[in-house]
């Protein structure tokens, strides 16, 4: 049975700026980095029959399809779970693609986090697991839910905070290099950390991701078309979905094992139909709404054992020249949070060899989705 | 209502267990086929598929798995108490149920009662039980305070 193993690329990537506040509606600004995508691609808008974005995404098919003059759409898809679905957007493209469901894709993401309301403060709004059985004790927000977990994680294996300060100043070091960042001139050091105020102990604000105005898109075609467009293709060589079995989201406190998450599913199935291992990956595009996400990821996608995430992290391994250089744009913790599909433009960057925190000869990259949900996640190869 | 704790919104699966607690009794759903306990409740057993279901009595002893302490930004009745703790407790009886709550000093005392540096993985812990906006809810107290 073919699969999709690099029948598709990534052939045209667009971002809006990013900022705490931009005057423009998130409609506005999805148009404006898919256009620049296609743009990016040398593209025409109507011939695009296929789009993916987020259930998460306030602008719909309809709206994106009619304001920038879409061709005939002949798939659409939306995919669950917050940050958990930026690499499923890929994926069911890509699957479409390959099916011959549609010719071009477009993903997309558009958010005003930074300007607009914080979504845990909605009370009326379900949870995948009941909240009767977590907010009235006052576990509210998605800190909370994260910080239980990390604080059992540190337990358990002797993480500390000095690890997930390695993590923060890792996106943040590439932040200060790439001048579409958030955080690009406002560099980080482990007393600024250390004395920063908590948001749920254990995780204080730097272990939190940033609250951003944004959009990214993406284009994909297929590898045979990918070849006769004008940018260097950044093929899909794998990709997967992940949810658990008795996993509960963010507060996946109720089955026996607790901190073996969603990334251990999707690892399972992307590592299967993949031509290489862990050990063979050039750079990492790893969720990080929270620090303790990327030791979680590190275990789950392979990259070492079982609680020895944290240990990881030390001695630079997450820099450039380190073992596994990590979201080399910022990340969300220090470029922009726009429910992680900066990491896949990043990605793409990579491979295109353009990033402002170039990997030098990258030429594998993974990028994951949010770990503590029903997740996803993309290899990419040049 | 936006500056009183929030109360449980309980669903079909849930009601029970909110039933038992306002008789201060704290409860587990159970298979009434293969007797696996599990929670949340759900409407079948995820072992057997039996629909029929039992609420097993639990003790109230159990361990603290994982806590947090919530600083502010929060909603405005728990920035209030903000520095406050919630709990994960593993219970003592069937280690795989745990149940989020709040560690205090007395059923009543508020969320901020026992100190943040008190707080510790393992702690023995009691429930017993409190009435939010006329809800009964369950609170921890450590077994030796």
């Amino acid at each position: 049975m073919p699969g999709i193993k690099d029948a598709t690329a990534v052939v045209g990537i667009g971002q809006t700026p990013f900022a705490k506040h931009l005057p423009e509606s998130e409609k506005a600004l999805a148009c404006r980095a898919i256009l620049a995508a296609l743009d990016d691609a040398g593209i025409a808008a109507s011939e695009v029959d296929g789009l993916a974005s987020y259930t998460m995404e306030e602008t719909d098919e309809v709206e994106v399809a009619k304001a920038v003059g879409l061709g005939d759409l002949t798939f659409f898809s939306k995919v669950g779970y917050g940050g958990g679905g930026s690499c499923a957007t890929v994926a069911h493209l890509a699957a479409a693609i390959a099916a011959g469901q549609a010719t071009v894709g477009v993903a997309w993401r558009s958010r005003k986090r930074g300007s607009g309301p914080r979504p845990w403060k909605n009370t009326t709004v379900q949870l995948p697991t009941p909240a009767q059985w977590t907010r009235p004790f006052g576990l509210l927000r998605p800190a909370d839910e994260i910080g239980m977990l990390a604080r059992r994680y540190m337990h358990e294996y002797g993480a500390t905070r000095d690890h997930l300060f390695n993590v923060a100043l890792a996106c943040r070091n590439r932040a200060n290099q790439n001048p579409a960042a958030i955080m690009y001139e406002r560099p980080l050091t482990r007393e600024m950390y250390m004395t920063s105020r908590w948001i749920s102990e254990p995780l204080c604000l730097f272990d939190n991701c940033l609250e951003t105005d944004g959009a990214l898109a993406c284009v994909l075609v297929s590898a045979e078309r990918a070849r006769d467009c004008r940018t260097r293709p950044v093929y899909v060589h794998s990709a997967a979905q992940g949810l658990p079995a008795q996993h509960h989201g963010m507060v996946n406190y109720w089955n026996d094992d607790p901190l073996t998450g969603p990334a251990w599913t999707a690892a399972r199935h992307l590592w299967k139909h993949a031509d290489f291992t862990p050990e063979d990956v050039d750079v990492a595009q790893i969720y990080d709404a929270f620090t303790p996400l990327i030791p979680l990821s590190l275990e789950g996608y392979g990259f070492c054992a079982r609680g020895e995430g944290a240990a990881f992290t030390e001695g630079g391994a997450l820099e450039i020249g380190g073992r596994l250089p990590v979201n080399t744009g910022g990340g969300g913790l220090s470029e922009a949070y726009v429910h992680g599909f900066n990491l896949i433009n990043e990605g793409v960057k990579q491979l295109r060899g353009t990033s402002t925190a170039q990997v030098p000869g990258a030429a594998t990259c993974l990028v994951t989705a949010g770990e503590g949900v029903p997740t996803s996640a993309l290899l990419l190869r040049s | 209502m936006s500056d009183s704790l929030l109360s449980p919104v309980p669903d079909d699966d849930g009601a029970p267990f909110w039933q038992y607690a306002a008789h201060g009794e704290l409860r587990v759903q159970a298979c009434a086929d293969c007797g696996e306990l599990r929670f949340p409740p759900r409407p079948c057993c995820p072992h057997c598929h039996s629909f029929a279901s039992e609420w097993r009595r639990m003790s109230g002893r159990g361990r603290v798995w994982s806590y947090v302490v919530p600083h502010p930004p929060l909603l405005p009745a728990y920035a209030e108490q903000a520095p406050y703790n919630a709990i994960v407790v593993e219970l003592a009886d069937a280690p795989r149920i745990r149940l989020v709550g709040n560690l205090v000093t007395a059923p009543d005392a508020p969320l901020n009662s026992v100190p943040a540096q008190r707080l510790r993985i393992g702690a023995r812990v009691q429930a017993v039980f409190t009435e939010v906006d006329g809800v009964s809810v369950p609170r921890w107290v450590l077994e030796r305070p």
